[in-house]
């Protein structure tokens, strides 16, 4: 049987041991008239050369285009040893750590990977993550309106440059909480929120959104964005890609005060593969004024009864399974094994690694946008600087443009116009250090025909 | 278990060790990026050689516990063996390289997975509809409840602001209750461990907006008035929520539809084997009734007929315009969905009833051995379902040991806790579920050390109070942990890679 | 046998109150809360100038394994908090009567105070919860 160690005679032994005539006599408090007549849609068992064949026919139907979509899930190379590694019995197969003491290899992988997301974002502390970096934002929502006790009005900014899925599940997930989500309109020509357009007096904030590099790549002005918010004592939630972070202003240091107060994003970036849109993980980082807000699991180091050094799962009364309708979140789980990923990945390419990969696809989108922007009917759709992706505006509809693309066996992006419609035909390009000079050349030729 | 002190990464780093196998050498410069908006130092990760790090995380793995190296009777948790073929198939390259947004003709192999992955999970549920999206338990139970509040609000019925939970229900399901806006009223549990009928009838009104039930319950027995409880809610004008966490106890035997539930949410990595990874991912795909198919959470995997050809796309927001909406930034996680895939065509019709069989065959089997051997059972008068609750209240009593006192010890014999404190109405419980993958040896072999153990606490308690002994660490100091949080190592500078 | 200080009032919810001269009240856990509570790790305290009614929730303590609210005892505002809990939790396990106290109110009615248990029944209180 699959999976089911029994023998006959195990069965047997086990039901005299029990006083049970079968196994269908442990059923009998079941009311007869609720059992189950069939599972007529359910195929019978197959066995795993079956199941294998099966798979592999239909992982062969989903062919590998050469890709230069991103929109908020990115190719990067991943090293052999982190998916080696990551799916050890002992990491695949454990859970949750409540046993502290036989649980120490999780939970001191988890700490490192704390202290991992801390710098990378210059933030105080982090959490052992969440689901993604969409749900992320909106537990960092809900985290806002418990921080700042000073403001009643729970209105929360959200720049129309932040994901428009992530802006989606925000709404989904905070509908209930009384929370006004106001957008903020984005500057036409740079693609980014421009500070100058913010009010004087905007009344009472709870928190601004301000996502770095935004949705379109560009680079919002966040010093300028975070003084702004702090000096309307509105909380700051950076929302960052984690991989623009070896290069870029990290969100502890934005504006001249404190920084961001609370950080989050997706962290798929760091050694998860694309895989269909998961599983990947979300990060959070806070202050640390806030940590007490803070969702999700938390490690903490302490010491054994002989003094060592160890692990354990910390700050648990701020979770449900002791608060229940008082907890700061429903959630019970971290991303744990793609946490394990994350920290061997960046433990494997260090500093030098992660800012040469983050500056080798800065670079890459930048010479894509100087070959693309060199054909007729292209042209740069925002004049901000960017980060790894970037906006262009074309002569004909995008759908069409992608699908002659597809025809060539290239992933040309993503058509903004469905959630941007005032942009026209733009679409979202992006290259990572896994593209190399023919591939962008081969895109640029490949554009330039469709176009013509 | 390794048993050596481990640095941390960080103490293995030391300046200037890069591995330029791992990354794209790059000369690049990021000169159109403004100095202001540039990282002035660079973050203090590990700079180590690739041998140190795969040392360094092999050596962690191993102060592990889990279920390829252990018994793990964690209950509610379901600890039971991960097919590799899950894994390996999942991984295959054209799934695991598609981008989530790649179009839908890119993905037809992937997409076929999930909708018979939907198809299966209706007919072992008896629901109308399923949405595989919500990323973990505690977010299908969000949907769920999302979806009642969506469906009471649709029908113009806003009075109803109240969410009714048994005393013995998971944390996760009052939590859920308070972010979909509701208040939540606890419900007694009888001496049997039954949901308390009579209070249940005397609390339901015209403020009802439904139920929150697990069955089999928390307290691993069958709620055998479930019909009566489905009547007296849906009569209040109420639905009825079922948290998925026990599915497993009755896969094939009880359609939770046939119960009488509007909603479900399954735990695809307890019932469907998909590895719990230290603490995740999960996945809690939902079932829905007719009346609540509207309001599913999108996407969902849709199917249609073109050129003679069977096409799989997603429906979206135009297609479920009364949709809760989206959960996440894509569809959900794609990759521990086809992990249950898998587990399902590998065990197929038959094997999905075996399941429910084994886990409660070796649960019963547990309970009658652990009671012969002198254990208080916390529902001696009940059948077990896939797990049941130990008392040590009477050890507390006579020998002080407590309920982790018992847990430490166990790992000393080589065996994970059981759930300990939960459910919190049971005093020094210990809920157990063997799951069905285990074999008679390891659960005879669990009654001994349990046996032992109780002869180690009727002898000198101070043993087990300083339990455990053989793993890296002795028990760990939970109250400094929390009072003196230290929540990050403290890195050092590293050399400056820009100078 | 926990202690329980015949000048104090108590509520069910294991709170007591202190009337102080100038009219306020201090405001504490009990020793026997404290002992089911174990040891403390965070004390969520009110703001000051915050009102409260009698019953309402107004701060949370919180021990490794679990966090239980304090109610208000009383009708009034918060005019101070003891702000030395918040680095060192552990005072209202060692002295819940003394330098554990954790915040003191103006009441609205003087006399609510009075309508509270004694020592004596909130003895038989505690002595009843251990059956």
């Amino acid at each position: 049987m699959p999976f089911i160690p029994h023998t006959e005679e195990d069965t047997r032994a086990m039901l005299d041991a029990i006083g049970a005539e079968s196994i269908d006599d442990l059923f009998d408090e079941i009311p007869a008239k609720l059992r189950a007549q069939s599972l007529d849609r359910i195929p019978m068992g197959r066995n795993e050369m079956a199941v294998s064949r099966l798979l592999h026919e239909r992982a062969a139907d989903d062919s590998q285009p050469l890709s230069f979509l991103g929109a908020g899930a990115y190719e990067h190379h991943i090293p052999a040893a982190v998916w080696e590694l990551t799916t050890r019995g002992e990491f695949y197969t454990a859970y949750t750590p409540y046993q502290a003491e036989a649980s120490q290899g999780t939970l001191q992988l988890l700490y490192e990977f704390q202290t991992m997301m801390a710098e990378l974002t210059a933030m105080d502390i982090s959490n052992a993550s969440l689901y993604d970096g969409a749900s992320a934002l909106a537990e960092a929502v809900l985290m806002a309106v418990r921080a700042n006790r000073k403001s009643k009005s729970r209105r929360i900014l959200m720049p129309a440059t932040v994901h428009p899925t992530y802006r989606k599940v925000v709404d989904t997930i905070v509908r209930h909480q009384g929370i006004q989500l106001e957008i903020v309109d984005f500057d036409m020509h740079g693609g980014h929120v421009d500070p100058d357009n913010l009010p004087a007096e905007p009344g009472d904030i709870t928190a601004m959104i301000i996502p770095q590099p935004n949705f379109f790549g560009a680079l919002e002005d966040v010093h300028a964005l975070t003084d702004w918010a702090q000096s309307n004592s509105a909380l700051v939630i950076g929302v960052v890609n984690p991989t623009a972070m070896a290069l870029i202003t990290p969100p502890g240091e934005w504006g001249n005060g404190n920084g961001a107060d609370i950080v989050c994003g997706e962290g798929q970036p760091l050694g998860v593969p694309l895989s269909s849109g998961g599983p990947y993980f979300g990060f959070m980082c806070c202050a640390k004024k806030h940590v007490r807000q803070m969702p999700g699991r938390i490690i903490g180091r302490t010491t054994d009864l002989e003094g060592k050094t160890g692990y354990v799962l910390t700050l648990q009364a701020r979770e449900q399974h002791i608060r229940r309708s008082k907890a700061t979140s429903n959630i019970c789980t971290n991303q744990g094994l793609l946490t394990t990923a994350a920290t061997i990945y960046l433990s494997l390419v260090g500093p030098e690694g992660l800012r040469q990969t983050a500056a080798h696809s800065h670079s890459n989108t930048q010479q894509l946008m100087e070959k693309l922007c060199a054909i007729d009917g292209v042209e740069k759709c925002f004049d901000r600087p960017s980060f790894h992706e970037a906006a262009l505006r074309l002569a004909k509809p995008v759908d069409e443009v992608l699908s002659a693309l597809d025809a060539e066996g290239i992933l040309g992006g993503y058509d903004l116009s469905t959630d941007y419609p005032q942009l026209g035909n733009a679409m979202l390009v992006c290259a990572t250090e896994t593209k190399t000079e023919a591939d962008l050349e081969h895109y640029a030729a490949a554009l330039q025909k469709v176009l013509a | 278990m390794n048993n050596t002190h481990t640095p941390l990464i960080f103490e293995h780093s030391r300046p200037g060790r890069v591995n330029t196998t791992h990354t794209q050498r790059s000369t690049a410069t990021a000169h159109s990026i403004p100095g202001s908006l540039l990282r002035k130092t660079p973050p203090c990760l590990p700079e180590v050689s690739e041998m140190d790090a795969v040392r360094h995380y092999t050596r962690l793995s191993q102060k592990n516990f889990s279920i390829d190296t252990h018994f793990y009777p964690l209950g509610s948790c379901t600890m039971k063996h991960n097919p590799r073929a899950c894994n390996s198939l999942a991984m295959l390259p054209g799934f695991l390289r598609r981008h989530p947004l790649s179009s839908e003709q890119h993905g037809q192999g992937y997409l076929s997975c999930l909708w018979d992955l939907q198809e299966i999970l209706k007919d072992v549920t008896g629901m109308s509809a399923v949405s595989l999206t919500p990323m973990a338990g505690a977010q299908g139970e969000f949907a769920g409840v999302a979806m009642i509040r969506a469906y009471h609000d649709a029908n113009q019925n806003s009075e109803r602001t109240e969410i009714l939970v048994p005393d013995a229900a998971h944390g996760t399901n009052p939590a859920t209750a308070t972010m979909c806006g509701y208040t939540t009223r606890e419900i007694p549990t009888d001496g049997n461990g039954d949901v308390d009928v009579e209070a249940l009838r005397a609390v339901v009104g015209p403020q009802t907006a439904g139920i929150m039930l697990t069955n089999p319950s928390t307290l691993g027995v069958f709620d055998r008035r479930i019909k009566d409880i489905a009547e007296i809610v849906h009569d209040a004008g109420g639905l009825l929520y079922y948290d998925g966490a026990n599915l497993n106890a009755i896969l094939g035997k009880v359609k939770p539809g046939d119960m009488g539930f509007d909603v479900i949410h399954m735990n695809l990595h307890k019932t469907f084997s998909t590895p719990h990874g230290g603490g995740g991912p999960g996945a809690g795909p939902i079932g829905v009734s007719k009346r609540l198919q509207p309001f599913m959470p999108i996407p969902v995997v849709g199917k249609k007929n073109a050129a003679d050809k069977e096409v799989y796309y997603w429906l979206t927001e135009k297609d479920l315009p009364q949709s809760i909406g989206r959960l996440s930034a894509f569809m959900g996680n794609a990759g521990v969905l086809l992990r249950a895939y898998v587990y399902a065509l590998l065990l197929g019709r038959e094997g999905m009833t075996r399941v429910a069989d084994y886990a409660t065959l070796n649960a019963n089997y547990l309970m009658a051995r652990l009671s012969q051997a002198g254990f208080d059972m916390a529902l001696p008068q009940r059948r077990a379902t896939h797990e049941f609750i130990l008392t040590l209240k009477r050890q507390a009593r006579e020998q002080g040991v407590t309920a982790m006192d018992f847990a430490k010890r166990l790992l000393d014999y080589g065996f994970h806790a059981p759930t300990t404190y939960f459910p919190l109405i049971v005093p020094e419980c210990l809920l157990i579920e063997p799951t069905e993958s285990e074999s008679k040896e390891t659960l005879d072999a669990f009654v001994e050390a349990m046996a032992a153990i109780q002869q180690e606490a009727e002898g000198d308690a101070a043993t087990l109070k300083g339990a455990p002994y053989t793993m890296p660490l002795r028990r760990l100091d939970d109250v400094k942990a929390a009072r003196e949080l230290d929540l990050r190592y403290k890195t050092k500078p590293v050399s400056d890679i820009n100078g | 046998m926990s202690n329980v200080p015949n000048e104090l009032r108590y509520t069910k919810s294991h709170e007591w109150v202190r009337t102080e001269a100038d009219g306020s009240v201090t405001v504490g856990i009990t020793d026997h809360a404290q002992e089911l509570l174990g040891d403390m790790v965070f004390i969520e305290l009110p703001e000051t100038e915050a009102n409260y009614t009698a019953g309402e929730e107004c701060a949370v303590v919180e021990s490794v394994k679990a966090a239980s609210d304090v109610y208000s005892p009383i009708t009034g505002e918060v005019i101070a908090v003891n702000e030395e809990l918040a680095d060192a939790p552990e005072t209202v396990n060692q002295d819940p009567y003394d330098t554990g106290w954790m915040f003191k109110m103006q009441p609205e009615d003087a006399g609510e105070v009075d309508e509270l248990m004694d020592a004596e029944a909130y003895n038989e209180l505690i002595a009843e919860e251990g059956h």
